[in-house]
């Protein structure tokens, strides 16, 4: 069995009326590349702020390899941050900003410098050592924060947006070094990120946040082929989500009535109910067919062309709009502006989501 | 038209000819406020004395050497060292120093409490702390006189509510001297504390701690350095003008607590000063100032150097 590196149980943070964090309950496991995904304002940094110990919480429990950490403030916690603007001590170079954590926690200046070396080797950052973090690059700063905490070898990583003040390409050579890191120090890392690539293509684990409440967690796979509520459908990747009238739910199946009236059967998310609900399809998992066949009818209204493949939207009856996503290749048939389409589902493709 | 155009795509042969126009304020502010005046009294410290007060144009070195060295009542025993003077300077720095280390003291937690105050709050405490230079600095010190005197309001308070039985007496003390010099120039600290803490990321002490970093600590290793210009800028700018001051050790510090000042203004009051002695004395504490200045200004070249 896996240890449990943080186990949040039933945590809430208010900051005088306003509730930021609702009831969360959370178990990151030991050696887990751990993500915490929301838009902003959701509660994930605050989430992240808790753990390293920067935000008191106003009910419930934080544990650390089993141990109680609620009370103890940040300087006492063996986590270590890396901040979102690096925050770089600005009058010390590379080597003392790393050598910081390190002569705080009482080493000496010789095993110090041996860990700091070893570090700055491992970001690729030796030959800056002596610089101060003015004369360093973004992409740079952001390596020296993550070597400064590193150094300490905490027991968590937590890491607070690290890659958003970085360039596109920047960003996506920094994401594999980040998972290489991790997996060669077998530390525990926790990232928080609004960027739900980052987060699909990083993480071993996802929570997803929405409004102070964690949503869903699963791996990436389980999040976009199986989202649980209508947030998580819209927020990760693209989704149609189709009206139904669900008649029936029972053994994770659902019968439902489409728009077009057709009768409809398939996987629903735990603790859907019957009554009105909605449908996920991914885009990519909808096929056109010829009018008249198929589980639903439509009016072609656009088409984009985007290189790789091509989206088509098509009108249904009662006015929603279903993209459908078709890859470009030589026998693709896309239906002109205007003219009646049907759609098909894959098969599972379709689920019937938590309202 | 052609030749406009090909004569501006180089700028700098458009403003070349406007430099020295454009240096122009700059040279007559240097020129009439600092050279000139600094430059008379130069002149003026090697001239001799005229009785009435005033000089002869005549080279002397009588001003420096009154300063330094005692010749007896008559000008012509041997020269031994003159300590008076001297003492008076040692008087004045460790006055000034003293007020310029309370300044510190209170004024750098004040700089921090108005810099960590958000939206207007900020503002009006600044606002209140620039509010007695409102009033002239001579009222200002009058009224400290008027304060603490033996049967002032502090006394008369602290006598009703029985902390003391008879009067304190701070006027006409060392104490009352530095009392006036840091009540003078505390906003001078406040000022520039305050703009170097407003400058400060609050995430340098989160990641300090998150380092492990006591609170001691990371005030030291963290927030001093990081402040520091602005607590040396606020220290000469307390510790300068204390040196010099006079109203404050006139007013406050009565005749046994002189200071550098009221022994400068003494030279050129009424008839019984001495002109080329009072520039003299001005000299010898501008070239203080100045040595301290440049002392510093090296060290802190050195330090960027690293």
């Amino acid at each position: 069995m896996t240890e449990i590196a943080i186990n949040i149980q039933n945590m809430t943070k208010r900051y005088g009326s306003f509730v930021a964090l609702k009831n969360v309950s959370l178990s990151i496991k030991d050696n887990e590349f751990f993500t915490l995904l929301g838009p902003s304002g959701c509660g994930k940094t605050t989430l992240l702020r808790t753990i390293a110990g920067f935000e008191n919480i106003s009910e419930g429990a934080i544990k650390l390899y089993g141990e109680d950490i609620a009370e103890l403030p940040p300087n006492k916690r063996p986590v270590n941050t890396v901040f979102q603007q690096y925050a770089l001590f600005p009058h010390m170079d590379v080597t003392t900003n790393v050598m910081f954590g390190l002569l705080q926690l009482g080493q000496d200046r010789a095993t110090a410098s041996a860990r700091v070396t070893e570090v700055l080797d491992l970001v690729q950052l030796t030959q800056f050592a002596n610089r101060l973090p003015s004369q360093l690059s973004g992409g740079q700063q952001q390596r020296v924060a993550l070597a400064r905490a590193l150094a300490p070898k905490p027991k968590v990583l937590l890491l607070d947006e690290p890659l958003s003040a970085l360039d596109l390409k920047l960003r996506q050579a920094v994401r594999q070094e980040l998972q290489q890191i991790q997996q060669e120090t077998g530390i525990t890392f926790v990232f928080v990120t609004h960027d739900q690539e980052e987060a699909l293509t990083m993480s071993d684990r996802i929570a997803v946040i929405a409004d102070g409440v964690v949503q869903q967690v699963g791996s990436a796979r389980d999040i976009y082929e199986a989202p649980l509520n209508k947030f998580v459908a819209d927020f990760i990747g693209e989704t149609n989500l189709i009206d139904v009238v669900v008649t029936d739910v029972s053994q994770g199946n659902a019968t439902c009535i489409l728009p077009g009236g057709e009768k409809f059967t398939c996987p629903a998310a735990a603790g859907a109910v019957a009554g009105s609900g909605h449908l996920s399809v991914r885009p990519e998992r909808v096929t056109l067919t010829k009018p008249g066949k198929g589980l639903l009818q439509g009016i072609t209204t656009r088409q984009v062309y985007l290189g790789t493949d091509m989206h088509v939207d098509v009108r249904l009856d009662d006015g929603e709009i279903i993209t459908v996503r078709v890859q470009n290749s030589e026998g693709m048939i896309i239906p002109e502006t205007g003219a009646i389409a049907g759609l098909e589902f894959e098969t599972g493709a379709a689920r019937l989501l938590v309202d | 038209m052609a030749g406009l155009v090909s004569k501006s795509t180089s700028n700098t042969s458009t403003y070349a000819g406007l430099g020295p126009l454009l240096m122009l304020p700059s040279w007559v502010l240097i020129g009439f406020f600092l050279v000139l005046p600094v430059g008379m009294m130069l002149i003026y410290s090697f001239l001799t004395k005229e009785f009435r007060g005033g000089v002869i144009w005549e080279f002397s070195l009588a001003a420096y050497d009154q300063f330094f060295f005692d010749r007896g009542l008559f000008g012509d025993d041997p020269p031994v060292i003159e300590w008076t003077y001297i003492k008076i300077f040692w008087r004045s720095t460790w006055q000034a120093a003293v007020a310029t280390f309370f300044c510190l003291l209170i004024g750098f937690p004040t700089a921090w409490f108005i810099a960590t105050r958000t939206g207007p709050n900020k503002s009006i405490w600044l606002f209140l702390i620039t509010i007695p230079y409102w009033v002239n600095l001579l009222i200002r010190t009058i009224s400290m006189k008027f304060l603490i005197r033996d049967t002032g309001p502090l006394n008369e308070w602290l006598l009703s509510l029985g902390v003391i039985s008879e009067p304190i007496h701070i006027i006409n003390t060392n104490f009352a001297v530095q009392l006036g010099l840091f009540y003078s120039y505390l906003p001078f600290m406040v000022l520039p504390i305050y703009a170097s803490v407003e400058r400060y990321n609050f995430s340098f002490s989160e990641a300090a701690a998150d380092l492990y970093a006591s609170r001691w600590t990371t005030l030291t290793k963290v927030i001093l350095p990081f402040v520091k210009p602005g607590i040396i800028a606020g220290c000469i700018l307390v510790f300068v003008p204390s040196l010099g001051a006079f109203l404050a050790p006139d007013l406050l510090g009565g005749a046994k607590n002189f200071m550098i000042g009221s022994l400068i203004e003494e030279q050129f009051k009424g008839n019984a000063g001495n002109w080329p002695f009072g520039a003299a004395i001005s000299m010898i504490l501008l070239s203080i100032v100045l040595v301290v200045l440049t002392y510093y200004a090296r060290q802190q070249g050195k330090e960027e150097a690293r």
